[in-house]
């Protein structure tokens, strides 16, 4: 018999990734947070959970999502590469595959209403979709700047039959709508479920999420070896702004040391700028939203408000799991500046006709410094589609005609 | 001895107990509040450390703690406010409530060295971990005389608040209801059972009610079955609205309008 030593990048028993993890909640969530704790792997374990869910993922969402072999971009960049296409996932991003896996647990709870936070609107539409789908009351908090530059969303929320809440606390955007999203669940313990929007928060949040997520690479090791005869590429690059797509797009290669692993953060208009989202080059460990983990903050411990262009990367700290990649050296954290990430847009809409959303952009990005050979296989998590930063694109087009 | 063990055991009903946020209404404003609260006969003060993201405070207290923060508050500044408290008059108990990142950051132990330097009697952090605390700051606090304050909630089960009654050493903050702090809470049957269920577990540290309380009749209601209450997004409001210099005579009427009887 051989003994596996447990995975240092993975949930160990009380809730850590090394030093980060763990539930640092008020008491007044902590029923909450066990109830789900003590559940739900149970749960997603049981066998009509998990045709449930796979059922869905096919026939709602439309999995798998294709691994496209992107021919001009690799010879433009002078390697081999794939494009994981979560951007053809139902409702445009990887976002769903965890709405659809939370609303399951939360129905098997008992839960009546969902309450939500979101950004620019990504994980708010997942959720106010999969509530329609399910019938369940849903709430989404959104903060009042990010409802006014982020309208189309904000209307398809509301089409879909969710209540838009405005977050007027603090700086108004996302991590003021996850501490009110929070302040609701605390308001109402029983008969409410949170569907956190990424691999964020209190454990079990960021590993239930990333077992949601890990749909993405459990996919690519099937279709890498169909398209290539081999499972392992030599390089995954992720965009990160709490992490899911990255989790999700990582984990099945997380203890398998040949893969390179990249996480794109956003540096805003350059990471010394004071406007910046690069979490792991100007953040430190602490406490945000339940979790120990890297975060932007004061000298005096104050989580300041970060700065990107894209509203998903928009977040001042990153999801314990990714804090543990970066502190062990497990991930390669690149940032890349807002031109950067424009730049990278509009180079694989004019080479493959794919317009990505504009945190995706991070990711591809890091492309042409990460040193990749001619023969490397290099896979791109496309976490999402660009159609919601069109008006973004649109300021930018000039430069690029 | 312990200021805040010691009124226990001289007190065993309505205790009040105010709490205000530290650099509010203006950063200087810390010990002005908290000697006029003294004066006004509060038994205990709960002093609020400042943060960006308050998650278990309603809009009040986030407002309050958003002001002192632009105004200048840290949880250094707090200490050399409070530095020569306890040699200026200052002899209530008092408690420093707050969420634990800043007190990360500062360092837990430096932390309970100035607290214990400025003569502080506990801490309330209620992001803070039970099993965290026991395994990593327990002896910490208890070195330098920190008492330690646990919140429990209508939600809690029995066996986990037997499990925080045995760790805690100041008092059970008994949250009246689900809510963040300034809820309206209106004491109700269900609020009553819920305090005096928790009355019948006989615990062996005192209790004292928030969440909602903002009256006499709602002090009188939540202190029942209880060792007192605890009031802060009401107090709050009133250094709001009242100009600096009516402050004083204003806590003292507050502080004596809860208390009628003991005026």
């Amino acid at each position: 018999m051989t003994l596996t030593a447990p995975s240092p990048y993975r949930v160990d028993a009380a809730g850590y990734y090394g030093t980060f993890g763990g539930a640092y909640v008020p008491e007044m969530l902590y029923p909450n947070v066990e109830e789900l704790r003590d559940n739900y792997l149970r749960i997603i374990e049981e066998p009509g959970f998990q045709r449930e869910f796979t059922q869905l993922l096919t026939d709602y969402v439309g999995r798998p999502t294709p691994l496209f072999l992107a021919e001009r971009l690799s010879a433009h960049i002078g390697t081999t590469i794939y494009l994981k296409r979560e951007d053809l996932c139902h409702t445009g991003a990887h976002k769903i595959n965890n709405t659809i896996g939370q609303i399951l647990v939360a129905k098997r709870l008992g839960k009546r209403r969902i309450v939500a936070e979101t950004g620019a609107g990504q994980h708010g539409v997942a959720t106010a979709t999969v509530c329609a789908l399910m019938g369940l009351e849903c709430i989404v908090y959104m903060g009042a700047v990010d409802i006014e530059r982020q309208r189309p969303n904000v209307d398809r929320m509301r089409m879909l039959g969710a209540q838009v809440v405005p977050a007027r606390s603090g700086s108004q955007t996302l991590k003021d709508a996850t501490n009110e999203a929070m302040r609701h669940w605390i308001s109402n313990p029983t008969d409410t479920h949170y569907i956190i929007g990424s691999v964020v928060g209190p454990h079990p949040y960021p590993d239930m999420v990333s077992r949601f997520q890990s749909v993405i690479s459990a996919e690519i090791i099937r279709q890498l070896l169909h398209q290539t005869g081999r499972a392992t590429p030599d390089f995954v690059l992720a965009c990160v702004g709490g992490g899911s797509n990255a989790a999700g797009a990582f984990y099945h290669y997380l203890d398998e040391p040949s893969v390179r692993l990249i996480a794109a953060e956003a540096a805003g208009q350059g990471v010394d700028t004071g406007h910046s989202a690069a979490t792991t080059a100007l953040g430190k460990p602490g406490i945000l939203h339940g979790a120990s983990t890297i975060l932007m903050q004061t000298e005096d411990g104050q989580v300041t408000e970060p700065y990107s262009i894209s509203a998903g990367l928009d977040y001042p700290g990153i999801g314990p799991q990714h804090a543990q990649l970066f502190a062990t050296g497990r991930a390669e954290f690149m940032s890349i500046t807002d031109k950067a990430a424009l730049d990278a847009a509009f180079q694989l809409s004019r080479l493959e006709g794919i317009i990505p959303a504009l945190e995706t952009a991070h990711a591809l990005a890091c492309l042409p410094l990460i040193g990749a050979k001619k023969d490397d296989v290099v896979v791109v998590c496309l976490s999402g589609r660009g159609d919601k930063d069109l008006a973004t694109y649109t300021k930018h087009l000039e430069e690029y005609s | 001895m312990n200021r805040l063990t010691n009124l226990f055991q001289h007190k065993t009903a309505d205790v009040l107990n105010v709490y205000f946020t530290a650099g509010f209404p203006q950063l200087n404003d810390t010990v002005p509040v908290l000697r006029a609260l003294q004066e006004a006969g509060a038994d205990l003060v709960e002093i609020g450390m400042p943060y960006s993201d308050p998650v278990a405070d309603g809009e009040t207290i986030q407002r309050s703690n958003q002001q002192a923060l632009e105004n200048g508050m840290t949880v250094g500044k707090l200490f050399e406010q409070l530095q020569d408290i306890r040699q200026q008059g200052i002899t209530v108990p008092i408690l420093l409530m707050g969420y634990l990142n800043p007190v990360v950051q500062f360092g837990v132990e430096k932390f309970c060295q100035h607290c214990q330097a400025v003569g502080i009697d506990g801490v309330i952090l209620p992001d803070l971990p039970l099993e965290v605390y026991e395994r990593e700051y327990r002896p910490l606090f208890a070195e330098y005389g920190l008492k330690v304050v646990f919140l429990v909630t209508p939600q809690t089960s029995a066996a986990r608040v037997r499990q925080l009654d045995a760790l805690a050493d100041g008092f059970i903050y008994l949250v009246a209801a689900a809510g963040t702090t300034g809820a309206q809470t209106d004491m109700n049957a269900d609020v009553d059972a819920y305090l005096s269920r928790t009355k019948e577990l006989g615990l062996r540290n005192p209790t004292l009610v928030g969440f909602g309380i903002s009256d006499a009749a709602s002090f009188a209601a939540a202190s029942r079955h209880t060792t007192g209450a605890i009031i802060g997004s009401a107090f709050i409001r009133l250094l709001q609205q009242t100009p600096a210099g009516e402050r004083t005579a204003a806590i003292h009427d507050f502080v004596a309008g809860i208390r009628p009887v003991l005026a």
